[in-house]
């Protein structure tokens, strides 16, 4: 085991080179974290609304969910090339799911009283959405949000390992194979902090979009409504 | 004003059987009554209201409000729940204009009628505080504002004091009486307790489970204002133990 003083020693001495990968890595963390978000979400909103669409493609994510996305990236690799798409890609299909199951449960929970009531004010289902189900989902989908940030950091870094010259990822296997291991460890102490700043914007912004949700948490009493 | 046909509705249950929720109930209810329905659970009093408020259709029958046939939801209702199922993001008045939106009526007209309707319900000073900062009682009472701001002339409500303690629940129910006295509704209230239905109603309607039947409808002759105290009238005492005699008597036949 390397010692910590040797591992920051290390880390400072590479640090602008560090900086470069990290910032590929971050890169392709938020490329892949964005379109899980662009294509979860309406997804999500989908299977909500169309029984059928439920029924044909709910089977579909689930099995791809169920495949090992450390098996899956060499393929991505080959067909996608070893540049950064492939780890956006990689980051996309790890982060896509819990999005995706979040919002749905979200835009499911909300309570039937209220789609009753909107129903007897016959408010147009758009309408609905929007002032009722949409808001009622939103802590759900931050919490989704939540776990799928941090799965989009560990994707991009899967998707490095298996091949690629840049990266936090491709820094630890070089790293590694050179018998550097202070550096590898500076590597990952790096992603490490990067998942946890990461983590913690998205629950800033959620703080910032949901207060009411942050509030009765703290008070340890059911949110007001349920 | 509200005239229920020999209203009867079935279901499938998800295993396929027919369940028989409602059976040949009628019902002629006046201009501004205020009616309690009673019974035990599953003897269909939320189904009813549903039926009544044009969410559900029954499966036979009808029910003619004015002389109109309801075939679809009408927004000349106000609901009222067993939860309040405010939004926790809205504050109390934005609880209330909720119904103004969704009408899609203008709000401009009618935030002062909230603003009214939260004074007359006992809390002026609280329109900016979040449901979480009220009681379970005031958020029953901003339900009930929500409920009565587009002055829609049928309220349905489905054991909207079931959830609160007992002590609230008797002041909730004397509050709603002197609302009602303000601005009076016809109401359809179901509850499960016999002496909420009769201290609050002109006519109890006493159902049966299985399908739910009428049982029997009461006249209840105690005078206006009502107040707790004639829970100890001779004629609520009996009022509240033919009520018992209907809703218990079939349960006991069944065990024997």
């Amino acid at each position: 085991m390397p010692a910590p003083l040797g591992i920051i020693r290390e880390t400072w001495e590479w640090r602008w080179r560090l900086l470069g990968h990290t910032w590929v890595t971050l890169y392709e963390t938020l490329a892949g974290f964005g379109l899980s978000i662009a294509v979860g979400t309406p997804l999500a909103v989908m299977l909500v609304y169309s029984p059928v669409l439920r029924d044909a493609v709910y089977p579909i994510v689930v099995v791809a969910q169920a495949i090992p996305k450390v098996a899956i990236a060499p393929v991505l690799l080959l067909l996608l090339g070893a540049g950064e798409v492939s780890k956006v890609v990689v980051a996309f299909s790890v982060a896509f799911f819990p999005i995706v199951v979040d919002t749905a449960t979200g835009l499911a929970a909300t309570p039937p009283e209220l789609l009753d009531l909107s129903r007897s004010y016959r408010a147009s289902a758009f309408k609905t959405f929007v002032k009722v189900r949409f808001p009622t989902a939103l802590p759900f989908f931050f919490s989704g949000l939540k776990v799928a940030v941090t799965l989009s950091v560990i994707g991009a870094v899967v998707g490095e390992f298996i091949g690629s010259d840049k990266g936090l990822g491709y820094v630890i296997v070089s790293a590694t194979s050179y018998w550097k291991s202070n550096l590898a460890f500076g590597a990952m102490g790096i992603l490490a902090i990067l998942a946890m700043a990461l983590f913690g914007l998205v629950e800033l912004v959620e703080r910032l979009v949901c207060p009411w949700y942050a509030v009765s948490e703290r008070d340890a009493g059911a949110p007001a409504g349920r | 004003m509200i005239s229920i046909r020999s209203v009867g509705k079935t279901y499938r249950s998800r295993h396929g059987e027919v369940v028989d929720a409602l059976d040949d109930v009628s019902l002629d209810v006046r201009e501004k009554e205020f009616v309690s329905i009673v019974g035990p659970s599953g003897c269909g009093k939320s189904t009813l209201l549903k039926i009544i408020a044009g969410l559900v259709p029954a499966s036979g029958g009808e029910v003619t409000i004015r002389g109109r046939p309801v075939r679809e939801p009408f927004p000349d209702v106000g609901f009222v729940f067993q939860n309040a199922v405010l939004l926790p993001w809205r504050t109390v008045l934005d609880n209330v204009m909720f119904s103004i939106e969704m009408l899609g009526l203008p709000g401009n007209d009618y935030r002062a009628r909230a603003r009214d309707l939260i004074e007359l319900a006992g809390l002026a000073g609280f329109e900016r505080k979040y449901p979480w900062e009220l009681s379970g009682g005031m958020q029953q009472r901003v339900a009930l504002c929500r409920a009565l701001v587009h002055d829609p002339s049928v309220l349905l409500m489905d054991e909207p004091f079931g959830a609160l303690d007992a002590m609230t629940r008797e002041e909730m129910g004397l509050e709603l009486l002197r609302i009602w006295e303000e601005r009076p509704k016809t109401i359809f209230f179901v509850t499960h307790s016999i002496p909420e239905a009769i201290l609050l109603a002109d006519r109890v309607v006493v159902m049966t489970p299985r399908p739910g039947r009428l049982a029997r409808v009461l006249d209840i002759a105690l005078d206006r204002p009502r107040a707790v105290e004639m829970e100890f009238d001779p004629r609520f005492k009996a009022y509240s133990e033919e009520i018992r005699a209907l809703i218990f008597r079939p349960r006991r036949e069944r065990v024997h």
